[in-house]
């Protein structure tokens, strides 16, 4: 049988059409959440519907079976129209074994769906998870529409045909609980029959089981009693037109990052040390040796700065990424990158911190070590991404002003972008501007320390005859390069750096502003939480209210159209998963009041939060 | 592109820099014989790189007129390596210290020499901190009075041949400031080696450490001190001195005496696939044994290197890329692994 059949077999039960719906998964570390929770968004993406996904996972690998802190989960959203968050609650929580449900269910709201797996309330998992008592032999949770579908023993059942163990058949419980979510919300399954028939080419045996399990738990939706109605969501109908697929963040950044030097008609060279949640990007670039881009896994986060930058040296575009921890230790060669001005790009997919802190977790608290994390004056450029597929166009921006004004860029993203997926618009790589690399030429008399119109100094590569010349981090003479400890070429080497820097903005596109033009309250972002802050604002403006919107791309040097658009508002609100970073250098810049709203829960806001931040802010009496 | 090699002579590779040493300092006789090396290595001026550290040594790379650059402190090895697979036409020579390359950077030394990069490593041995100002290095000797010690130095020092070999270097050579000819000799064999070449130059500190290699380089004593290793001929030194094996012991012995001949010295192989031989090599002269220092290339082997296997990896893989029409746009389907769909 084909998923075809079961797709047209008309279905018996009625069909109610919703807007948007909320799933959340959440089970062991080793049941295969995340794996289910991509395969939902892909299905809904395939079916037309805007979608945003929000893995939420422990740091260990494999922790203990059955505990609390061992919970792997994954949220998302689809909906009819747009969707850029991974929605505030789920409408439907699948919780695979009771520390799953400990965990998870305080999200749920009463009333909403809750779908259980019996057989894993075992004595054991209760107590891992500190039941007492079975919740599902009590009352404890009668305000939620509970399923208890037996998603082990039937996938089990359904896979005694198969030559496969007892052991191998549980593991394609998951699967069995994505094919029943495909029943209720009628996902197609061709995708995830593709997915299974790539992955596991050479395991015949694992694609028979996963798609037997898929196709057993859908039919189950149609026979089972307990499920007496299904659901649609409408395909998107504001989506432009194009191919779309589904990207996370570091796969977006990747691709841009490949797309940049290709434009640039230059090599790409990454060099990285494994850090989550940046490790991807490494994994990722890896694969795209065919397109040019070599890797290079380092010793430590040193090395692995100092090899980009040898390879910018070399006339390479030199990269390397990691997150807050390794980002600080990287910073003596950010400062080597500033005084010998070479292309550099470093990204910092940023987590929770300090230390260790959440490294699975998102957070935006490095924006002002990025602009100030160094020694000495050392301006960089700062450019951050907004959402998964935005980071494709992070990753060129970035590029552009790395390769133009030949300096290190510093390129955030989070742990949210980095994981999160959403669909892309496959772009025409023919529409793409090119990138001048502009490299110096063979020439006489070279003054490597001499300027262009936008204040960049050569890009002289070693094996250019006429160019030798020595660099380093000692101050350098202006023209020559040549070592200088003289007062006043430090003074005029350091405000050329600043204004070479804060030329960058002159290249930027105009900032727009999303709702009022001018009015009471401007909500100013960066970074992920574009999604949750669009949204809300969205909300609060077609209410009625006074309030614009702008979100930026460029933190360093900001846009230079900024402080007329904030002089436009009577108030600023700058909502941020940090203390206050940008809202501490917006009020240091332009002397303003800028209020913050600020989470540090290592999750993203949700848009009620913020929804309710922004109409206090727009009431608050002055 | 490179303009035909041109007959290049000593003066071209001087810079236009003043020297900044200090009068005296063993850093002149090694930048002397580098010069002396550069034109006769057929390599176009433009093509040759000096990647430093932070040191007295590391200013190394100021007064060449090639390329030159001067970076962070113990961080040569991962400018040197980015360089040269970006770029692995270029002739990367990268300049430490004791103090650089072994002690903030000896991480990344390790890194370097088991990948293998065609790279020529001057480490120049002093024994002290000059550049600031006399502190004891990791490879003072213990008992070593200066600023950071007063009491003598507690510390055990490395041998940084020994670690050298332990990071399964290809390459192992040592000489002193006080022998250019010889020093010139090993940095042309350094030259000519296919992969990291790790070059120990004993190096006088006028100032902090002076003398501290007297007993190994001076006049009257180097004789019976140095063990000038050649390839294929007996462990000779002295007047009539020479290294036999006792049981694992290497032992000094005199010829003539008790019937020792030069049959019963153990013969220098450079070529030796196992270190083993070389590590033993390493320890002769080290901290106070009364045997002498081995001068000369201690090992010399070919294998792989990390830079070639990175760029025949990119070529094969873009090659075929190529053959078959694979772009950015083939990317962005996930090169038909991933699920697309159309709106619209």
């Amino acid at each position: 049988m084909t998923s075809t059949d079961i797709i047209d077999k008309p279905s018996s039960k009625p069909v109610q059409t919703l807007e948007r719906v909320v799933i959340r998964f959440a089970g062991d570390s080793g049941d295969g959440v995340q794996t289910i929770g991509d395969q939902l968004g892909l299905s809904s993406a395939v079916a037309g519907n805007d979608i945003a996904t929000l893995p939420d996972f422990p740091a260990e690998i494999r922790a203990p079976a059955g505990t609390v802190y061992g919970v792997s989960g994954f949220q998302l959203q689809f909906g009819a129209d747009a969707t850029l968050t991974a929605g505030d609650e789920p409408d439907v929580l699948v919780a695979f074994n009771p520390a799953a449900l400990k965990r998870h269910l305080e999200d749920l709201p009463e009333g909403r769906v809750l779908i259980v797996d019996p057989e894993n309330f075992s004595d054991r998992n209760l107590k891992l998870a500190s039941y007492a008592e079975n919740p599902l032999l009590d009352d404890s949770l009668k305000a939620w529409q509970l399923h208890s579908v037996p998603i082990t023993k039937l996938t089990v059942e359904t896979l005694k045909a198969l030559d496969i163990t007892g052991k191998a058949a549980k593991r394609c419980a998951n699967f069995f609980a994505l094919g029943l979510t495909y029943w209720i919300y009628s996902r197609p399954l061709e995708p995830t029959l593709r997915f299974l028939n790539d992955k596991f080419k050479n395991k015949p045996e694992v694609i028979a089981a996963n798609t037997a399990a898929l196709k057993a738990g859908y039919h189950y939706g149609e026979t089972a009693e307990a499920f007496q109605c299904r659901y649609e969501v409408p395909a998107a109908e504001n989506a432009e037109p194009g191919t779309y697929r589904s990207v996370n963040g570091n796969q977006a950044l990747a691709m841009g990052l490949v797309t940049a030097a290709n434009k640039a008609n230059l090599e790409l060279f990454f060099a990285g040390y494994p850090i989550t949640p940046a490790s991807d990007l490494l994994h990722n670039l890896a694969s795209l040796r065919a397109l040019g881009a070599k890797t290079f896994q380092a010793e430590d986060e040193i090395a692995a700065i100092g090899v980009a930058i040898g390879a910018s040296y070399g006339g390479a575009l030199g990269i390397t990424a990691s997150s807050g921890p390794g980002i600080a230790l990287k910073g003596e060669f950010m400062g080597l990158a500033n005084a010998v001005e070479l292309p550099l790009i470093v990204v910092n997919v940023q987590r929770g911190g300090p230390s260790t802190g959440l490294p699975t977790k998102m957070e935006q608290s490095d924006l002002l070590q990025a602009l100030h994390g160094r020694h000495g004056e050392s301006p960089l450029p700062v450019v951050a991404a907004s959402s998964p597929a935005d980071a494709f166009e992070a990753g060129i921006e970035a590029a552009r002003i790395a390769i133009t004004w030949r300096t290190p860029v510093m390129l955030l993203c989070d742990g949210n972008i980095a994981f999160g997926t959403e669909p892309w618009k496959i772009p025409d790589p023919d529409t793409i501007p090119a990138i001048d690399a502009n490299k110096q030429g063979p020439t006489e008399n070279f003054r490597p320390y001499s300027r262009d119109d936008k204040l960049a100094r050569p890009w002289a590569v070693p094996g250019t005859p006429g160019l030798e010349h020595r660099v380093g981090g000692i101050e350098r003479e202006d023209g020559t390069g040549n070592i200088s400890y003289d007062p006043d070429n430090h003074q005029y080497m350091t405000d050329l750096r600043a204004a070479k820097v804060a030329k960058v903005a002159d290249s930027y596109a105009p900032l727009t502003i999303d709702g009022e033009q001018n009015g009471k309250l401007l909500v100013l972002t960066w970074g992920s939480p574009f999604g949750p802050v669009s949204t809300a604002v969205r909300r609060v403006h077609s209410a009625g209210a006074s309030v614009g919107h702008v979100h930026l791309r460029n933190l360093w040097p900001l846009p230079n159209d900024l402080g007329e658009i904030l002089g436009r508002f009577e108030r600023v609100l700058v909502p941020e998963n940090n203390t206050g970073q940008l809202s501490t250098l917006i009020r240091a810049k332009y002397l303003i009041d800028a209020k913050g709203f600020n989470q540090v829960r290592g999750l993203p806001f949700k848009v009620s939060d913020v929804e309710a931040a922004i109409l206090a802010a727009v009431e608050e009496q002055a | 592109m490179s303009a035909p090699v041109q007959e290049l002579t000593r003066k071209d590779f001087v810079s236009d820099q003043d020297v900044r040493w200090c009068p005296g300092c063993g850093d002149y006789a090694i930048l002397g014989a580098v010069q002396n090396v550069l034109p006769k290595l057929g390599v176009p001026k433009e093509n040759i790189v000096m990647v430093s550290g932070i040191g007295c040594s590391s200013r190394f790379p100021f007064y060449v007129n090639t390329f030159g650059f001067h970076t962070v402190h113990g961080r040569a090895p991962t400018v040197a390596s980015g360089l040269r697979c970006a770029n692995p036409d270029l002739d990367v020579w990268m300049i430490t210290g004791d103090g650089d390359g072994f002690s903030i950077g000896g991480n990344h030394m390790m890194h370097l020499l088991r990948r293998n990069l065609r790279i020529k490593v001057l480490l120049f041995n002093n024994r002290i901190y000059g550049l600031t100002k006399g502190q004891y290095s990791p490879t003072s000797p213990p008992g070593l009075k200066t600023k950071s010690t007063p009491f003598g130095s507690i510390d055990t020092p490395v041998n940084p041949c020994s670690v050298a070999l332990g990071s399964e270097a290809s390459f192992v050579a040592r000489s002193s400031d006080k022998s250019v000819k010889h020093l010139q000799g090993v940095l042309e064999a350094a030259h000519a080696h296919k992969g990291t070449a790790f070059v120990e130059i004993l190096q006088n500190c006028v100032i902090f450490n002076d003398g501290t290699w007297d007993h190994v380089t001076g006049k009257e004593v180097r004789d019976d001190s140095q063990l000038l290793l050649e390839h294929g001929k007996p462990l000779r030194f002295g007047a009539n001195k020479g290294i036999r094996m006792n049981a694992f012991e290497p032992e000094v012995v005199t010829l003539g005496e008790n019937g020792v001949t030069e049959a019963d010295l153990m013969v220098h192989d450079a070529h030796r696939t196992d270190p083993s031989y070389a590590f033993l090599l390493s320890r002769l002269g080290f901290q106070g044994r009364d045997t002498p220092l081995p001068m000369g290339v201690l090992r010399q082997v070919e294998r792989p290197c990390y830079e070639d296997a990175l760029t025949a990896e990119t070529k094969a893989a873009t090659d075929k890329a190529a053959a078959k029409g694979i772009g950015l746009a083939d990317m962005y389907r996930g090169f038909g692994k991933v699920s697309t769909w159309d709106v619209g």
